[in-house]
């Protein structure tokens, strides 16, 4: 149903966007639009100037930092369990994900590694902050293009997945729960059971989704051809997750370079890519994406291995001197922390590399002659959140 | 209302503001209406939620409590605006809504004014409401107003023309251009010979009604035609200055001119008043005429809005393009073969 | 088999502890670095199987980043951004001093500056990190950028991507990207003085009030030593 049938008529869309980009360079007047800070397609309170000739966007330029919280300085006055408070926040709608890279990292330069069970947790919990991130992105997709009801849709069968976050960690947002060296408790009893009914309705979100959305001729039409990203730009851009797999680069952290102390090498899964690199693909990834994460928690559940769920660490946790890099395929793409640690009881230098901000540092390049809709439909296939970009 | 009015004798400005009372009240309450069956309940049930439950019996107050809330809220009016167009345009909007009404027949008397040109009055004032909307994009002194404005300025004219055409093969059909004599027409009608069931157009004329329905929706600025107030990309487009009761007006035009418009589509293609079995001269259309009506009006506007939950919205340009390629030579393909058919038969 | 982690920096000889497994791959991409830049490298670290830290003078910065593009394939770039190797006089141990300060103890001077892999001469060290999808191997480069005038030359033309990366770091850490299309501030406002990345940079609201969670780090009750039981079952 997805395949692409008419692949010249999207090489023509491409070409005639490029053409656009080269014959507006000359329009000179027009007007600036400023989208946002406080708009309903930001998300948060992203700002975009956009510079207009009618509905044509001559030039688009974000403007970040209204969320600026500065992380990476509060980081070096916090002690490493505590940073993870912190980090929490970056990505609010997958915070869960955020955690694990800087954990991770921790215990790469502390060389500790947490118990299979731990593990096995940790990346159903990481999963499952991906299907409460995705599932949102594609009711708010929905949304900004003009579809409210799968907005609402996306709200009720994403709540079943923070139930069951919430069980495990007592948070639904923010829930703070990993640790170096493991994880803060054990799963409750029935959670297995209740988990496996919460994917199936995932995945009868996503076949929902793929009917009311994907298959919508208006929907295809919106987003066929819109914001075509080259691979290799793609790539100078940094952009990475679903947005780079959408044109085509064949890259998921979770199956190459996937750092240790997560179990994806014991599940069996499909990393998706599409070779357009149009709005359509990157959504079409994400629609795949939360169908391939229901499947990897279902394997999952089955196969937890009993054990312990914390290793031996310290109780004050000093990190041995020395750098670390580890980053991971979070919902929005790849997230990582360099971490330079001078054996101290602080980190001394975190660099939190976030997906979104390098995701939307492409808006420039891709919405220069696109009508205003599709900056609409560009940002939102894009997807970002406001606390990846900002930090 | 007419007939009815002078027949028992009184004066002119007695009769018309009886009618002045009659359409006064009757516009608010069938905005409000389709406001708390359709955005509320019939929308909450498409999007599995639960939709308003606290103000009165299963939350059907709840529009009223807005109303009263809109009312309350004082009058911000943007300190560039130019103030008497930006007052002006709600009232100017409204207006074009309570010029619909006057002709729609809820039978036979049952009309504020039976005009011979009927159709062609309401397609004439139907097309008011875009001065309106120009008026308020422009008035407001905002960039997105000013885009809502045009872009409905656009879309409206654009969608006028196969909104008229759809309509151009119905009075062929039915040889008149005055509602009352159409519905009359589809109730003396027969298909086949066959003449219980009438002839409501919609069996003939139904490449008409569908693009009747997509232009009502483009008039409306319902999803999938929504650009001139897409939230997601201008804020509210025209709308996105107004607040309390002038913001208020707007909407009560929106949901009021849906009721008027699935009552045209009603009377053009379903039969209006017209209730199988009963002829239209009967006594008994006093009560009936309007309960028909009603019951056909929400079948259409449950199609409206049917469709304005579900799909996404077109690309300002798709629009233009779905109404100047599609919509308006498959009208006029319509209006030929109608007319080949009229004479043949 | 030649060490090719330069002498500088505990990591280091932390590192010389273990038994060295080798990682010809990132040897490999090393040597190809050294033929085409140089003298230009001028430190190196690597951790076997894992990653490549390679330390360039900042002349070499733009070439080094076109190298790494264009000979060992590393067209993804990840990131961009800054170290300030000075210890903090503020930082976070430092915080306790502030206690101990008010209770009477006497403050502690910060220790002496040291630097991270592949060794470091300045304070300001700018470092990237560039990635081969393909293989799937990264290079985290780094360069030392002078005390008095930190500045060097743009990675815009080499990776697009730089462009917001490097604003970031002009603005939190005050290095100059000279050609940058577009360097204003980022996060701040427009008019905002000082460079809140570095480490002399004081965090106010820390100064101002002491974060009450300092007390997870004090020993725990009948705890001697710091190093205390695990918490494993």
């Amino acid at each position: 149903m997805t395949a692409v049938t008419d692949r010249d008529q999207l090489a023509a869309l491409a070409a005639r966007a490029n053409d656009a980009r080269a014959n507006i360079e000359f329009e000179d007047d027009g007007m600036t639009l400023n989208i946002g800070p406080q708009h309903p397609a930001t998300h948060g309170t992203l700002r975009i100037v956009a510079k207009i000739d009618g509905e044509q966007v001559v030039s688009a330029e974000p403007i970040a930092g209204y969320m600026h919280r500065g992380y990476e300085k509060l980081t070096e006055v916090r002690t490493y369990p505590q940073v993870t408070t912190l980090i929490n926040r970056i990505d609010w709608l997958g915070s869960f994900a955020n955690e694990v890279p800087f954990i991770l990292a921790a215990e790469k330069l502390m060389g500790i590694e947490a118990p299979p069970r731990a593990q096995h947790i940790r990346t159903i919990l990481f999963e499952l902050s991906r299907l409460a991130n995705i599932s949102l992105f594609l009711g708010d997709l929905a949304i900004q293009l003009g579809g409210l009801t799968l907005g609402f849709y996306s709200f009720r069968d994403r709540e079943f997945v923070l139930n069951q976050i919430e069980a495990v960690t007592g948070g639904r947002f923010h829930p703070n729960f990993d640790r170096i060296g493991g994880l803060k408790d054990d799963l409750p009893k029935g959670w297995i059971a209740e988990t496996k009914v919460a994917m199936q309705k995932m995945r009868a979100f996503c076949d929902e989704a793929d009917d009311l959305l994907f298959g919508n001729e208006i929907f295809q039409k919106r987003t066929r051809g819109i914001g075509v990203i080259p691979a290799e730009v793609a790539k100078s851009y940094g952009l990475s997750g679903p947005n780079a797999r959408g044109s085509g680069i064949d890259w998921d952290l979770r199956r190459d370079n996937c750092p240790p102390g997560l179990a994806y090498d014991k599940v069996d899964w499909k990393v998706w890519t599409h070779p357009d690199g149009d709005a359509f693909a990157r959504s079409w990834i994400r629609l795949q994406e939360t169908r391939e994460a229901s499947k990897i928690v279902d394997q999952l559940l089955d196969t937890i291995p009993s054990g312990p769920i914390m290793a031996k660490v310290p109780r004050i946790i000093k990190v041995p001197e020395g750098e670390a890099w580890v980053a991971t395929e979070n919902p929005l793409g790849e997230m990582g922390y360099y971490i330079v640690s001078k054996g101290d009881l602080v980190p001394f230098r975190v660099k939190i590399r976030s997906a979104s901000f390098n995701n939307v540092s492409i808006v420039p390049w891709v919405c220069r002659g696109v009508y205003i809709p599709d900056v609409i439909t560009i940002l939102a296939s894009l997807y970002f959140i406001l606390g990846d970009i900002d930090r | 209302m007419t007939h009815v009015l002078s027949s028992i004798d009184l004066a002119y400005w007695q009769s018309t503001l009886i009618k002045l009372i009659v359409v006064a009240i009757l516009v608010p309450t069938t905005a409000l209406i389709l406001g708390i069956v359709f955005l509320f309940k019939v929308m909450s049930w498409m999007q599995s939620r639960k939709g308003p439950q606290e103000a009165g019996p299963r939350g059907l107050l709840q529009l009223l409590a807005d109303g009263a809330k809109f009312v309350q809220k004082e009058d911000l009016i943007p300190d560039k605006a130019d103030r008497f167009v930006f007052k002006t345009a709600p009232i100017v909007v409204l207006m074009s809504t309570l010029l619909l009404y006057v002709a729609l027949p809820a039978s036979q008397h049952l009309v504020v004014e039976d005009l011979d040109v009927g159709v062609f009055f309401a397609l004439a004032v139907s097309s008011l409401s875009v001065i309106g909307i120009l008026m308020a994009g422009w008035s407001s002194a905002n960039k997105y107003s000013l885009m809502g404005g045009l872009r409905a300025g656009g879309q409206l004219i654009a969608y006028e023309l196969p909104m008229v055409l759809a309509v151009v093969g119905v009075v062929i059909q039915a040889g008149t251009l005055s509602l009352n004599g159409i519905v009359q027409a589809q109730a003396n009608g027969a298909i086949f010979g066959f003449s219980a069931l009438g002839n409501p157009f919609i069996l003939t004329q139904f490449v008409g009604f569908f693009i009747f329905l997509a232009a009502v929706q483009a008039e409306l600025t319902q999803t999938p035609f929504d650009m001139p107030v897409a939230e997601s990309e201008i804020v509210g487009g025209y709308q996105v200055e107004y607040s309390g009761f002038r913001f208020l007006f707007f909407f009560l035009a929106e949901f009021a001119t849906a009721f008027v418009f699935a009552g045209i589509a009603a009377t053009l293609f379903l039969g209006g008043y017209w209730f199988p079995g009963v002829d239209t001269s009967s006594k008994i259309y006093w009560i009936l005429g309007p309960a028909v009506l009603f019951t056909k009006i929400m079948l259409v506007a449950f199609l409206i809005f049917w469709v304005r939950f579900t799909y996404p919205r077109f690309r300002e340009d798709q629009l233009q393009a779905f109404a100047w390629k599609w919509l308006i030579p498959i009208a006029l393909v319509n209006i030929l073969v109608t007319g080949i058919l009229k004479v043949v038969f | 088999m030649i060490r090719l982690s330069s002498a500088e920096g505990g990591a280091a000889e932390v590192a010389a502890d273990e038994a060295i497994p080798t990682d010809e791959l990132r040897e490999g991409l090393l040597e190809s670095l050294r033929a085409e830049l140089g003298a230009a490298v001028v430190g190196s670290h690597i951790r076997p199987g894992d990653d490549l830290w390679v330390r360039v003078t900042a002349d070499a910065w733009r070439t080094a980043g076109e190298v790494v593009r264009s000979i060992l394939g590393c067209t993804y770039f990840d990131f961009l951004s800054a170290i300030d190797w000075l210890p903090s006089p503020f930082g976070r141990d430092m915080d306790s001093q502030e206690d101990l300060i008010i209770s009477g103890a006497e403050p502690r001077e910060p220790p002496a500056m040291t630097t991270g892999y592949a060794g470091g001469d300045t304070r300001l060290q700018v470092f990237a990190r560039v990635a081969n999808l393909d293989q799937h191997y990264g290079v985290t480069l780094k360069v030392d950028v002078a005390d008095d005038d930190p500045s060097l030359l743009t990675w815009v033309p080499v990776y697009a991507g730089a462009n917001w990366h490097e604003r970031e770091a002009w603005e939190m850490y005050g290095i100059t990207f000279v050609g940058h299309p577009h360097l204003v501030h980022m996060y701040l406002p427009g008019d905002f003085e000082g460079n809140p990345m570095r480490k002399d940079f004081p965090l106010l609201a820390r100064r101002v009030k002491p974060w009450p969670g300092i007390v997870d780090v004090e020993p725990m009750p009948g705890g001697t030593d710091d190093e205390g039981e695990g918490e494993g079952e």
